[in-house]
């Protein structure tokens, strides 16, 4: 029993501190963003590797989505003989909750597991520590470009996830099982609201790609410099970015729809 | 780069007392690092070398005492005034450090592209001019992966003077290299030290090669500084510990066994 209760107060603890230098560290990115006003190179080169070859496994899962979409959508609403609103219930699924949230589980598994393992393997090669004796602030230059581009590529990753969803229900609704084309488009085009649905959408991307990109970095630069301690690290990320994702997506959820 | 002051001493390290959790690593060490000399520390393996680097590096912060180098107290001065100061040093570290995605050639670039805007020929030039200095201005396209640990070592080297340090701080340099390569990087402090202008200190235990080399010797263990002095000096000793490390002896006032009820008895004790 006290063997329990000490395990319970030993891991409590350390969640806790853990989370205190999270907070910590956060707030040394945000005060090391500025400095990347004068280089905007760092952050483009981070966009590359960060967005752009994540873009890849997002059009794919996105069109795999979308098609399933459809073709449940279609299973279930042809019963009703509403299958003429299939382009609103794929695109506000879309939208409102698949986009932000798949994109940001796969974000975590593509991007921010890279970013972790990059980051954990520079501080443990002495790379980091090399850097800082170089005069250069590792934070300014590694983390800080990393922090950012995962912020700004998480909502147009997410964008391109619903967008190509849509167009994967549009060929399996449209394109295999007959529904009208003009029903599909304007159902969709009347029943999405620009604020109420896509915007709240972007929120919580941005939210999400805030969250995924910081836990990234953090376990990198809060990794054991070892083989094992990257490894480790690598698997949090994904593990916490997912808990995280899920957990805030609940409560934005009911904070931006809870009232209809 | 010009120095702030003219002091004989580049670094003086006064009562330093460092811990670990609740291992204390050093426990009132006093070191005096001659400015324009090779300075050598040596020390058995877990001794805290590497930590002491980190500590003249203003990376770690000592418990009490206090590090001075170039006049300025690494511990009481601001973080810009500290980044200042460590354009002016440089740390070797043991694995080389060097950025994996980048080549020779802008791995020894890095730190002039950090600090300096000069253009890119000029940039160009300096950069060959340092692989020059360390033999290896063919290798310039190489990436880390490609290189040996010996052509690795003397890559972190060029960076290391890329900025022209006043001091070179070298962390087991001669680890796991072949008798060649041994033989190159030793010539290659000596040689830069010299021509440089450089204050050097190297971290090792690597008896031989810093005889040969350095022109005074810290010795530590247990947290204090065991002996200190030209290699000469050293070598004859009054401390029998100062003198069983120098020549390397199996046995001494470090045991070679660890501490054991009398031969004798535990033998007799199972019969």
């Amino acid at each position: 029993m006290m063997d329990w209760l000490q395990r319970l107060g030993s891991t409590s603890l350390s969640v806790f501190e853990r989370l205190g230098r999270g907070n910590l560290f956060l707030l040394r990115i945000l005060a090391a963003l500025p400095s990347l006003v004068a280089r905007p190179g760092l952050v483009i080169a981070q966009l590359y590797s960060v967005g752009v070859l994540s873009m890849m496994l997002i059009v794919i899962s996105g069109l795999n989505v979308g098609m399933v979409l459809g073709l449940q959508g279609y299973n279930t609403l042809v019963d009703f003989g509403s299958e003429e609103s299939l382009g609103q219930l794929v695109a506000l699924s879309l939208v409102r909750e698949l986009g932000p949230v798949v994109a940001a589980l796969l974000f975590a598994g593509r991007a921010g597991s890279a970013l972790t393992a990059e980051i954990g393997l520079m501080k443990a090669t002495e790379q980091l520590s090399g850097m800082e004796m170089m005069a250069v602030d590792p934070l300014k230059r590694v983390i800080a470009p990393r922090f950012i581009a995962g912020i700004i590529s998480m909502p147009l990753l997410a964008a391109m996830f619903s967008a190509v969803g849509v167009l994967g229900g549009f060929f399996v609704g449209v394109g295999l099982l007959g529904v009208d084309s003009g029903a599909f488009w304007s159902q969709m085009q009347s029943k999405v609201d620009l604020y109420d649905d896509i915007l709240n959408g972007v929120i919580k991307s941005i939210v999400f790609g805030f969250v995924a990109a910081w836990i990234a970095v953090f376990e990198g630069y809060d990794a054991a410099p070892s083989t094992e301690g990257v490894s480790r690290a690598t698997t949090r990320t994904v593990v916490h970015t997912a808990f995280a994702v899920l957990g805030l997506d609940f409560i934005l959820t009911a904070l931006m729809f809870g009232d209809e | 780069m010009s120095n702030n002051n003219n002091d004989e001493l580049i670094v003086k390290i006064r009562g330093l007392r460092f811990a670990h959790g609740a291992r204390v690593i050093f426990d009132g060490v006093d070191i005096d690092i001659p400015r324009g000399k090779i300075t050598s520390i040596m020390g058995p393996s877990g001794t805290g070398k590497t930590t002491l680097l980190k500590l003249i590096g203003g990376q770690l912060q000592p418990t009490a005492g206090s590090v001075v180098v170039d006049g300025e107290d690494v511990n009481k001065i601001s973080r810009d005034a500290l980044f200042r100061l460590r354009k002016r040093m440089s740390l070797l570290f043991q694995t080389g450090a060097l950025f994996t995605d980048l080549t020779v050639f802008e791995n020894v670039a890095f730190p002039l592209r950090e600090h300096t805007r000069l253009p890119e020929s000029i940039l160009r030039d300096l950069v060959l001019m340092k692989l020059q200095a360390v033999g290896l201005r063919g290798a310039r396209d190489l990436l880390p992966a490609e290189l040996s640990g010996g052509m690795a070592r003397r890559v972190a080297l060029a960076r290391a003077i890329a900025l022209d340090p006043m001091m070179i701080m070298y962390d087991e340099p001669f680890t796991g290299q072949d008798p060649i390569t041994v033989g190159v990087i030793m010539q290659l402090i000596r040689m830069l030290n010299d021509t440089l202008g450089l204050t050097s200190i190297i971290v090792s235990h690597d008896v031989h090669e810093l005889t040969m080399i350095c022109d005074h010797m810290y010795m530590i263990s247990g947290g204090k500084v065991m002996g200190h002095g030209t290699p000469d000096e050293m070598a004859h000793s009054e401390s029998g510990w100062v003198r069983q490390f120098m020549a390397g002896l199996p046995d001494g006032p470090v045991p070679f066994h660890y501490p054991a009820p009398d031969y004798a008895d535990d033998l007799l004790a199972g019969a």
